[in-house]
């Protein structure tokens, strides 16, 4: 039964292989959505710099806000349409309100769409990148800045920026607990 | 201290021990063989008791009889039970029972391991029926628990669903680790790869993608539960996961599992045609290649079923031509079926019926399939009775009658007695119209509209769905039938001959009819 014993192990060690490759994806997808710019995933914080030279287009950007179920905060964008040029820095303000009675910790997440153009969409700040803790009634501006690549393909003449607010306060709250 | 030995092991040659203890203590491939079976036709019946409160629910439109909230556990249940509890257990039986005695081996590899897997898969569904009578209910997200309907929506009794599949799916591993070492290891001699029976070969592919799926599957309900208990953000956005990320891992399970609920099918059915048809299988090389091909595929094809979740264009053109490649060695396997029966002696016992229906009705699914794999139709047919349809033509007049047509066939086999062939043609008749005029119009109020997974309906689809509802209730029914003539040909019925079958080929009709207890215990020479 030597062989067999042998096979056995092969076997276990692949099953043991597999349910660590299912935790591996998780990883896998990440770093996949952001070399390839899949899914409107955008980078964290990037400053470009660029040459005089460069060949600038104008293009349409459309800002989108919206609230995850059951967030009761007031959440817009100071505009909706922007016509911009590539290769310039804009800032745009985010405001946001909790008129609720309750002290809430939120957390923007963005999406860039089309995906394809997500990884020319350049941000240089952004909400986005910290989680917002808003007492009752309190109001809140911050600003997004961001710079579109000038090698964004000309195919793609509007990119839409999306945020969606999400009520993070009880996961908050758990962390502080935990820690 | 030898004779004791000796007499221990005489025991074992009288045959199986006595009670109820014969079944619970059982390392014996064929005890543990017909457990399986049984516990897979008792599921069987109760998957079908949800469908009959389903296609009950649907009769008319409006609500009827039960409540949404009812209505969505049932649904859930009837694809859990039926996936994990009727079609996989119920090809584990015939593959412990059938594969010892097509390779010349005394028994399974592991016997012990052996009934550990069986003992714990009624406990699993067992943890998994009782949360019918908890609060909250049962799981109520469709089998595929997309999160984060199964995490943040779910009912509080999800943890036992969570529990139950980790079970399900440690008893599919032990069992596929078994079955693997026991075709590796314990052929008879002369048997070589290339000479071992396409039923065995069907499993020793299955089992490698159990092994290589069932642990993902484990992973992504761990995820689950570490979403709901532990605070952690897999699949929830606003902690920076992803939901399409569950669908993505499930999906990378859920269609190598579409193919272990088939590919033992297309083993069981090849033999049944060249055993009625008195030839050989046509092309049983390329029977072989063509399974392994469809294995290997079946890994690169996970995304058609969520080309609407938003890919990139490039995404869905991948999967989409991955997706249509796999029509090929799937037509090979069917034109070779069709191959073997040309100019063959055919005769039309409930095996073969049921072997030539599944030909014809799992093409049937196979080309609805085809037709999903394009993907920008998909976008029209997504989450529509077309796509109930579709996998119902494959699991039901595929997997399903595969299993049947595999159990009419070795039925003598085990039992001694020929089954009553003028009750088993009934029950393939009747079988036969019945899941036609249940499935057929499924594609029509799909094609029409008719989104699934929904208690109610609108009015223009009121006259099919009543149709499909008087089918699916005479399905039902037949399959009482089925019970019937199973238990007959276990108490009485013409006495089997070894060989049962004028045209059958291979090691397991060289053995007496019933099966010995034992069988091969000094191994076959295999020429």
């Amino acid at each position: 039964m030597k062989a067999a014993t042998k096979t056995n192990l092969k076997l276990v060690s692949l099953v043991l292989g597999m349910f660590c490759f299912g935790f591996a994806l998780v990883p896998i997808y990440d770093v996949f959505c952001e070399i390839t710019g899949l899914n409107g995933k955008v980078s964290g914080p990037t400053i470009t710099e660029y040459d005089e030279n460069f060949n600038s287009r104008e293009i349409k950007i459309l800002f989108v806000t919206k609230n995850n179920e059951n967030m009761a905060w007031n959440f817009t964008s100071e505009k909706r349409v922007l016509d911009a040029e590539t290769g310039t820095a804009y800032t745009v303000d985010y405001t946001f309100e909790n008129p609720t009675e309750y002290p809430m910790v939120a957390q923007a997440i963005p999406s860039v769409s089309p995906g394809k153009g997500a990884q020319y969409f350049h941000k240089t700040e952004c909400f986005c990148f910290e989680e917002q803790l808003l007492q009752p009634g309190e109001k809140l501006t911050m600003p997004v800045r961001f710079i579109i690549d000038p090698d964004l393909p000309s195919d793609v003449p509007v990119l839409t920026l999306g945020y969606t607010l999400f009520d993070i306060t009880e996961s908050h709250i758990k962390l502080q607990v935990s820690k | 201290m030898s004779a004791v030995i000796d007499s221990h092991s005489d025991d074992h040659h009288h045959g199986p021990a006595k009670g109820i203890t014969r079944w619970l203590y059982t390392t014996n491939h064929k005890d543990i063989g017909t457990l399986y079976l049984w516990f897979s036709f008792l599921m069987l019946f109760l998957g079908g008791a949800m469908a009959m409160v389903i296609r009950a629910e649907l009769f008319e439109p409006g609500s009827q009889i039960v409540s949404p909230e009812f209505y969505n556990q049932m649904l859930t249940n009837h694809g859990l039970i039926m996936v994990f509890g009727a079609v996989m257990p119920a090809f584990v039986g015939l593959a412990n029972w059938i594969i010892p005695m097509q390779i010349g081996a005394p028994d399974m590899a592991l016997p012990r391991m052996n009934n550990l897997s069986f003992w714990i898969l009624p406990v699993a569904f067992g943890i998994l029926i009782s949360t019918f009578f908890m609060e909250g209910g049962g799981p109520n997200f469709g089998w595929t628990f997309y999160a984060p309907l199964s995490t943040t929506y779910a009912p509080p009794t999800v943890t036992f669903f969570i529990f139950a599949v980790h079970i399900m799916g440690a008893s599919s591993i032990m069992g596929s680790i078994n079955i693997i070492t026991t075709i590796l290891n314990m052929r008879a001699p002369g048997m070589t790869f290339m000479k071992m029976p396409l039923f065995t070969w069907t499993w020793l592919i299955t089992a490698y993608l159990l092994i290589a799926v069932m642990p993902v599957l484990a992973g992504a309900v761990t995820m689950m539960l570490m979403d709901i208990h532990f605070g952690t953000s897999f699949f929830n956005a606003a902690g920076g996961g992803d939901p399409v990320l569950f669908q993505h891992i499930f999906w990378f399970f859920g269609h190598p599992e579409v193919y272990i609920m088939i590919l033992p099918a297309f083993g069981i059915v090849s033999h049944i045609i060249e055993t009625f048809s008195r030839k050989p299988i046509f092309g049983y090389t390329s029977m072989v290649y063509a399974i392994a091909s469809i294995a290997l595929l079946s890994f690169i094809v996970w995304a058609h079923h969520m080309f609407t979740v938003g890919m990139p264009i490039a995404g869905e053109l991948f999967f989409m031509y991955t997706t249509m490649l796999i029509a090929i060695p799937t037509g090979v396997k069917v034109f070779n079926w069709l191959s073997t029966m040309f100019k063959g002696s055919i005769s039309f016992e409930t095996p073969m019926l049921f072997s030539i229906a599944f030909v014809a009705l799992f093409t049937i699914g196979g080309l609805s399939g085809l037709m999903l794999a394009i993907a920008p139709a998909d976008f029209q047919y997504h989450d529509t009775y077309f796509v109930v349809a579709h996998f119902h033509y494959v699991l039901v007049p595929g997997a399903i009658f595969g299993i049947i047509a595999g159990v009419y066939y070795w039925l003598p086999k085990w039992t001694g007695n020929m089954y009553d062939e003028v009750l088993g043609k009934t029950h393939f008749w009747m079988s036969f119209i019945s899941v036609n005029i249940t499935f057929f119009p499924m594609h029509f109020v799909g094609l029409a509209g008719m989104p699934r997974r929904i208690p109610d309906y609108a009015l223009q689809f009121a006259d099919f769905n009543m149709v499909i509802s008087i089918g699916a209730f005479i399905f039902g029914l037949t399959q009482l039938l089925f019970l019937f003539v199973i238990l007959k040909s276990i108490f009485a019925g013409k006495q089997a001959t070894t060989k049962v079958w004028e045209g059958a080929k291979g090691l397991e009709w060289t053995v007496a009819s019933p099966a010995p207890y034992h069988t091969f215990e000094t191994p076959p020479e295999v020429k």
